[in-house]
């Protein structure tokens, strides 16, 4: 099951968050996105969220003006795929506050620190939402009192 | 300190932080790309400090730079410093920062082994946590090695938040280094019995990864995971399992038995589509494991998923169905309906997988039914690329196993006579070729076929007329050929014959043209004999004055193909006309042109062919002369190892059981084929003992039946009468079942039970002649192609009339090689020339190099000199490079060069796509005075038994003053050995080659050859790219090999001034003019 990569792009075809889970060179990465970005964004809306890809498969929905990009083995479940999507979609959401774009683009690296408590190389860690907001929680917590420290120091 | 710490901060505070950088960013949309450069300049400075939060600051920008695609890989040290700081807030920077910018090539991550082991065993859980996080992007075999320990300890870690990761993180690392596979396992195992469920599920995750890869050393483990599938209640953990039980079933076949319930309950009960998928694949991947009942399950379950109208559903339920198809195609085929329904889908990838899918269903009963849907479908749709999907999809549907499911054949025809109806289709060429095979091999169609096909020729207009139509008019070539070949079914040939000569013809391209006039020629033979029969014999003289009238227009082509064979015909047929006028009866003879029919041949049909008695093909003809006989024995041996003596007997023995199991499996392979008809007499008698074969009805086309149903398209007409067809057929059926005559049909493979009429019991209106004899070895015979370089040295030389006398020609490079390799000065130039430039190059060789030409035209191609110096590798493509070196030899500045070469049928010049077949290329450069420079063009040469010539001529721009627009002629000779690869080849692979017997033998002899012997072989080795085997004395035995595979094999012998050669090849056309070509080079000398 452990995903190859996952993508987050906007509707212009702009990268807003990548995840690598299998090393590959710069080179590489870049072609591949552009490659994904623009078929993916080619495909009437009504078309379902499977694509077959080199060896690959790739699970893509669109939420709002962000697609989620997501590339499977062969053997992989489609269907679990999505909910995985999905399930991450709900997090950004549950910690944002109805996210959207923007908040993607400004908070980063939060948006990674969530990916990365759900996700670890590919595969899902923690399959309760509740688990994952917890642990962000704490750890901004830990991050705040020591920026706060700083200040006061 | 402290005012470091106080003085940093408000340093900080001027500092861009990340929400500035990307504003900043959204504000310069015009000239992102320059202020870009300048924060990163800032960045750079702020990473110079010493204050933590400033680097960790800068690193965070950076990371989002990088995502943007900007190269930040020497900051990698700094990242390093980040992830090193005691800090989470900046350590959980530092890292996310490796884990985006770093992999297995970046150096500094050898540095990080230390800081991330100390990570790993912080007393805070979040500081492993982000070590783990990052560590899973970004692991190396060392790290990997170095840390395997750590991690495993972190396993068993107390706090579940760890654990979990640890164990995820396992399965990078043993990825990364296998070894710590084994001490790890214990504890693995262990965590699946875990008591916080997401270690569990981590667990289960990593062990379904690694039986995925080795299912066989986890087969221990499934009582274990059958008791987690009972008992779990997470789906995700469920999926996993399944996909582990998936893995291990086809190891441990009595697992499917114990797994068909739970997974049964499974479908039944589940809600969630994605368990519910999984369960129906594994059931299916592994169905013969799992009884028949829960498959018709899965297929009633997909139905409902195909049913559904969310599009994901539909399109996993296809594809899940194609798997099923693969293995139990009648299950599927109950739901063809909602199939062909799904081709009206909007969405293309969901047509497109139910047009897989129909591929696999069609039987005898349902293709015509199924094509007619598609046929609607070609209509419908909407763009071209669907549209010529679904085109070809008909034709493969169609034509797959030799036209297994094609009853009548009049209904293939019309589909195809509709198809060339599509607006815009690329595939001309396959419905062409799809015409030609079937008039080739069902004999009994080509009354309709010639019919249909000369219809098409009369309203070649309508496919021709627009000029994005232009793919279609390929069909023309195919209607042309049916209605010459097969010209005595014509019903009105007169008119047939006109349609081919009209002036229009001539704007098609030009290997259709030359079909046109080979076979106007073909359909004129015919026209003759009918019309000499009568009395009046002005009709016939008409004919040829028609012929005379139309075919100058063809013999000015500018296409080579097109002109020669023009030519050639209206030379023959003037003479026939002196005949006719003389009152000569010439149809006869006419005919005899075109005598005897085309039969599709195995490839290896000529094996079959019994050796006549008394005839020995390896005894000479003419007795070689005896001097040379004695001398020779040595190698004479080599070549006579193959005589029956001692090799055949062994030979046979070897291949006779292969050639007895083969023969078997054919009979068994023609008994069970309807449509196998039987080459010879001889050979239906060894069938005879086979019944059924001999017994198939063949119906013979009722042509009173009106062929034209007014207000339906051709083709669905044949399905109403193949229904009237079968029904007859069924009733006489039963009658003979009555009768209880019932014959049962040996070697016809098993009787499927399937309503009133099985898929054996519908017997085709018509026989294909099938070829099935050894087909696949055809493939490597002659489809395996190889890509060449010829290098063609084309050094022209453009002057100015009074100066020509002044430039000399300059040596190339390639020939001074050759003149050191040669040590024969003289003689250099002409050999040079004739080896590959011809004719026209040897007259020009004969000219001393010091003196002036005479030139009479402005400019002048010198000399078109020929230097093959072929690459051949086994690889793809029958592509041929030919490397041209230009060369300046003017003093004006030369430009807009453009190559253009007249292609012929065998060879063509690989032009861009877009461009038409007689636009030039540019050469993609300019030549100053006195500049060379190469250029190199593909051609793609199909067969290479044949020398050839191709015209071509370079346009370019002379500079002076004002520009002038000039020509120049070529031409490239392909000659016949520049196919072949010096190839060296060993004396006992040489000898056993020859045995084989394949080969053909034909010599040469040459006279008055004066030079030594190794002078000669030499020369044959350079000129002709051949390698000596083995050398006697004044005997040798050289070989070579042509880009096709084609095997040469030469005996060379000299005795005084005569030299004879004895060569063997598998192609006897390619070695005769190889033997042409060596002959020539020895004859200039």
């Amino acid at each position: 099951m452990f995903f190859s990569f996952m993508l987050l792009f906007s509707r212009q075809g702009k990268l807003r968050l990548q995840k690598w889970y299998v090393p590959l060179s710069d080179k590489e990465k870049k072609k591949i996105t552009r490659e994904l970005v623009q078929t993916v964004l080619a495909r009437k809306p009504k078309m379902c969220s499977f694509l077959e890809w080199r060896d690959l498969k790739i699970v893509y929905k669109r939420y709002a003006s962000l697609y989620f990009c997501c590339a499977i083995e062969d053997q992989d479940n489609e269907l679990i795929t999505l909910e995985i999507i999905h399930r991450y979609v709900e997090l950004l959401d549950k910690y944002f506050g109805s996210v959207c774009e923007l908040d993607i683009i400004f908070n980063f690296e939060k948006a990674y620190f969530i990916l990365d408590e759900f996700l670890l190389g590919g595969e899902a860690q923690e399959t309760s939402k509740k688990n994952v907001l917890k642990a962000i929680e704490q750890a901004d917590l830990l991050q705040e009192e020591k920026i706060l420290k700083v200040y006061i120091n | 300190m402290a005012l470091k710490i106080v003085k940093g901060s408000i340093d900080r505070m001027f500092d861009k932080n990340l929400q500035d950088l990307v504003r900043g960013i959204r504000n310069h949309k015009e000239d992102e790309a320059k202020y870009i450069s300048t924060c990163i300049d800032e960045i750079k400075q702020e990473l110079k400090q010493d204050n933590i939060a400033v680097k960790a600051n800068a690193v965070c920008k950076l990371t989002y730079l990088q995502m943007l695609g900007y190269d930040v890989s020497w900051a990698a040290f700094n990242i390093v410093e980040v992830m090193s700081s005691s800090k989470f807030t900046y350590k959980r920077i530092g890292y996310l920062a490796a884990s985006q910018c770093f992999h297995e090539s970046t150096d500094v991550i050898m540095l990080t082994t230390n800081q991330i082991r100390k990570d790993l065993s912080s007393p805070n859980q979040y500081d492993t946590g982000v070590a783990l996080t990052g560590l899973s992007c970004f692991v190396t075999p060392d790290l990997a090695r170095d840390l395997a320990n750590d991690i495993m300890t972190l396993m068993s870690h107390t706090k579940p938040y760890i654990r979990k990761k640890a164990v995820l993180i396992m399965y990078k690392v043993f990825l990364k280094y296998p070894e710590s596979l084994r001490p790890a396992f214990p504890r693995l195992k262990e965590k699946l019995e875990d008591p916080d469920p997401g270690v569990q599920s981590a667990a289960v995750n990593v062990i379904c990864e690694l039986a995925r890869r080795n299912p066989k050393n986890y087969l221990s483990l499934a009582p274990l995971f059958f008791k987690l599938m009972t008992s779990s209640t997470n789906n995700w953990v469920l999926i996993k399992i399944i996909k582990l039980f998936g893995a291990l079933t086809p190891l441990e076949p009595r697992l499917g038995k114990k797994l068909i319930e739970p997974l049964t309950n499974l479908i039944h009960s589940t809600s969630a589509m994605s368990l519910l998928y999984e369960c129906v694949n594994t059931v299916i991947a592994g169905q013969y494991w799992f009884s028949v009942g829960s498959k018709e399950l899965c297929v009633q379950k997909l139905r409902i998923l195909i049913e559904d109208s969310d599009q994901n559903l539909k399109y996993l339920g296809l594809l899940a169905m194609s798997k099923i198809l693969k293995t139990h195609p009648k299950s599927v085929q109950s739901h063809k309906d909602l199939i062909l329904q799904c081709l009206d889908d909007k969405d293309e990838s969901i047509r497109l997988r139910a047009l897989d899918l129909l591929y696999g269903m069609v039987s005898k009963k349902n293709l015509m039914e199924i094509v007619k849907k598609l046929m609607l479908h070609v209509d419908k749709a909407e763009g071209t690329t669907y549209r010529d999907e679904l085109l070809t999809k008909i034709i493969d549907i169609c034509s797959q196993s030799n036209y297994q499911y094609i009853t009548n054949f009049e209904w293939y025809i019309s589909i195809l006579v509709e198809l060339t109806r599509l607006e815009g289709t690329r595939h001309g060429h396959l419905i062409a070729s799809q015409m030609l095979d079937v008039a080739i091999r069902v004999k009994a169609i080509r009354v309709f076929a010639v019919a249909q096909m000369a219809t098409l020729l009369d309203n070649a207009h309508l496919l021709t007329g627009n000029m994005q139509r232009n793919g279609i008019c390929e069909v023309l070539y195919a209607a042309a050929w049916i209605c010459g070949e097969f010209s005595e079914h014509l019903e009105n040939p007169m008119q047939t014959l006109e349609a081919m000569l009209r002036p229009k013809v001539a704007t098609l391209p030009g290997h259709i043209q030359a079909v046109y006039v080979q076979n106007a020629a073909k359909l004129f033979a015919t026209i003759l004999k009918s019309q000499e029969g009568n009395t009046d014999s002005t009709a016939a003289q008409d004919t040829s004055q028609l012929m005379i009238d139309r075919l100058p227009l063809f013999v000015q082509s500018a296409n080579l193909e097109v002109q020669e064979r023009a030519s050639c015909i209206l030379q023959l047929v003037k003479y026939i006309q002196k005949l006719q006028q003389k009152d000569v009866e010439v149809a006869e003879e006419v005919n005899a042109l075109f005598a005897g029919e085309l039969n599709p041949v195995a490839p290896k049909a000529q094996k079959k062919v019994p050796v006549p008695e008394g005839l020995d093909l390896d005894a000479w003809i003419n007795e070689p002369p005896s001097e040379s006989e004695s001398e020779d024995e040595q190698p004479k041996a080599i070549f006579a190892k193959e005589e029956p003596k001692h090799s055949r007997p062994r030979h046979t023995e070897v291949d006779e059981k292969e050639l007895a199991r083969r023969r078997e499996a054919r009979k068994q392979e023609q008994a069970n084929n309807p449509f196998y008809i039987k080459a010879s007499p001889s050979s239906q008698k060894v069938y005879q003992d086979a019944p059924g074969v001999e017994h198939i009805p063949v119906v013979q086309i009722d042509l009173s039946v009106p062929l034209k149903v007014p207000g339906l398209p051709m083709s669905d007409q044949y399905v109403k009468l193949e229904e009237e067809r079968r029904q007859k057929e069924r009733a006489e059926k039963k009658k003979k079942e009555k009768k209880k005559r019932k014959e049962k049909r040996s070697g016809r493979g098993k009787k499927h039970d399937s309503g009133p009429e099985s898929e054996e019991d519908i017997t085709p209106a018509h026989q294909v002649d099938i070829v099935t004899e050894e087909m696949p070895e055809v493939k490597e015979n002659h489809s395996s192609k190889f890509s060449n370089i010829f290098f063609l040295h084309l050094l022209f030389w453009v002057c100015d009339d009074k100066k020509s006398s002044k430039h000399k020609k300059k040596k190339q490079k390639k020939e001074k090689e050759e003149k050191e390799k040669k040590k024969k000065k003289k003689h250099h130039h002409h050999h040079h020339h004739s080896d590959g430039g011809g004719e026209e190059s040897v007259q020009n060789g004969t000219v001393e190099e010091e003196e002036p030409l005479p030139v009479s035209l402005s400019h002048r191609l010198i000399n078109p000199q020929v230097v093959y110096d072929i690459q051949g590798n086994l690889q793809d493509g029958s592509q041929v490079v030919v490397s041209v070196i230009f060369e300046n030899k003017c003093d004006s500045f030369l430009k807009s060069m453009e190559f253009n070469v007249l292609d012929s049928l065998n060879s063509k010049l690989q032009r861009p796509e877009g461009s038409g077949p007689h636009d030039g290329l540019t050469v993609p450069f300019q030549l100053p005075p006195g500049v060379s420079n190469e250029a190199r063009f593909v051609f793609t040469v199909q067969s290479i038994v044949m020398p050839q010539k191709l015209k071509g001529t370079l346009t370019f721009i002379v500079k002076v003053d004002s520009s002038t627009h000039e020509k120049l002629d070529f031409k490239l000779h392909f000659t016949c050995t520049s196919y072949l690869i010096t190839t060296p080849c060993y004396s006992d692979a040489f000898a056993k080659l020859l045995e084989s017997g394949d080969l053909k033998g034909s010599s040469v002899r040459l006279e008055g050859v004066n030079m030594p012997f190794h002078h000669l072989l030499a020369r044959i080795c350079f000129h002709h790219h051949f390698s000596i085997v083995e050398r006697i004395d004044s005997c040798a035995s050289m070989y070579s090999r042509s880009i096709q595979g084609h095997h040469v094999c030469l005996l060379v012998k000299t005795s005084g001034q005569t030299v004879s050669i004895d060569a063997k090849c598998d192609e006897p056309t390619l070695l005769g003019n190889v033997l042409d070509e060596i002959k020539q080079t020895f004859s200039q000398c």
